[in-house]
């Protein structure tokens, strides 16, 4: 953590930024894109969340390289999770 | 005073003697907070696998049950979370600059749109209850049975989607209570003058945790209301 304060303008466009992609994700929800809306829809969040965690949380500014060390680290550990559990319930049925 | 031979240097609670610098104790503490949210996302992930799972298995259920949700309500809430998660940002960047007032004031409007955030939540939560869409004897989906001839919908696989629904949407809501709790606490402290631009981590990391529980609702919104809300074919 840095002692870096942001101006409060940063943290108004972030915000406007936030609601405005809710808004696109929910409107995009109702528009036939085949398999792609949830591919969309994730896209999205992530990129909210992105927001999120590089501005409204600091790590963009954090001096802590462990920091960001544990962060990459949780959402691998996450996509371990995810990616190992359904190499198996996503292939039963090929069997 | 301090009669100890020994000289000890006296610190306010922005350096405690076992640290180095106040910089090094700011860094533990953030540490401290990024390593429990890594926890929560284990915890929270776990969760996500088993919606996963369940919806590549019972795609048709969820598609129905994901409609049968209100999502002015979720888009509203997700808004609400958004704009608390600004006043949280912004009221550590008053921390910093010392102004105690603001700060307060920012905090009170944080613990107003948590509340917000819940009683919305509760409405959902009840307009589910007079459905009969809560899992257990009651349930019954013949309603979107009767709304969705297109696709074949089973009562029991519906049931899992809606499980998954109350699950996830509750625990969040569990740690919405949580941080509210952790903002009256702060809104104590910072009202009692404890928080400057010297010592503010409490702030900090408390709106970590805040942000975290507002992450998690900006994966649940998709996934729980508008991964099928196209129209049917």
């Amino acid at each position: 953590m840095s002692e870096h304060v942001m101006s409060s303008k940063m943290y108004y466009t972030i915000w406007i930024a936030l609601l405005c992609l809710t808004v696109i994700t929910a409107a995009v929800s109702f528009v036939d894109l085949g398999r792609f809306n949830t591919v969309v829809a994730l896209v999205i969040a992530t990129f909210k969340a992105l927001l999120v965690v590089l501005f409204f949380m600091h790590v963009k500014y954090t001096s802590e390289r462990l920091t960001k060390i544990v962060i990459v680290a949780a959402i691998f550990w996450l996509f371990l999770l995810l990616a190992l559990s359904m190499a198996d319930y996503g292939t039963r049925h090929l069997i | 005073m301090n009669d100890s031979p020994v000289a000890v240097e006296q610190h306010g609670p922005e350096h405690l003697h076992h640290f180095v610098d106040a910089e090094q104790q700011r860094d533990a503490a953030s540490l401290g907070m990024w390593l429990f949210l890594a926890t929560e996302i284990m915890f929270f992930g776990g969760m996500f696998l088993a919606y996963l799972v369940y919806r590549s298995w019972y795609y048709n259920e969820f598609a129905a049950g994901s409609r049968s949700l209100d999502i002015y309500l979720g888009t509203i809430n997700t808004a609400v979370l958004i704009c608390s998660s600004l006043t949280v940002a912004l009221g550590v960047r008053a921390a910093q600059m010392g102004n105690r007032k603001l700060l307060v004031i920012l905090l009170l409007l944080t613990i107003a749109f948590g509340f917000a955030f819940l009683a919305i939540k509760g409405v959902e939560w009840y307009q589910k209850y007079e459905e009969h869409h809560i899992p257990g004897r009651t349930f019954n989906a013949d309603d979107l049975v009767r709304d969705y001839p297109q696709i074949h919908i089973d009562q029991r696989p519906e049931q899992i989607y809606f499980s998954l629904y109350f699950a996830m949407t509750g625990l969040h809501a569990l740690h919405m209570i949580i941080g509210v709790g952790i903002f009256v606490f702060l809104t104590y402290h910072a009202w009692k003058g404890r928080y400057g631009p010297k010592y503010y981590t409490p702030v900090e990391i408390g709106g970590l945790y805040w942000h975290f529980v507002d992450i998690v609702w900006i994966y649940l919104f998709p996934l729980l209301y508008l991964i099928d809300r196209k129209p049917l074919r």
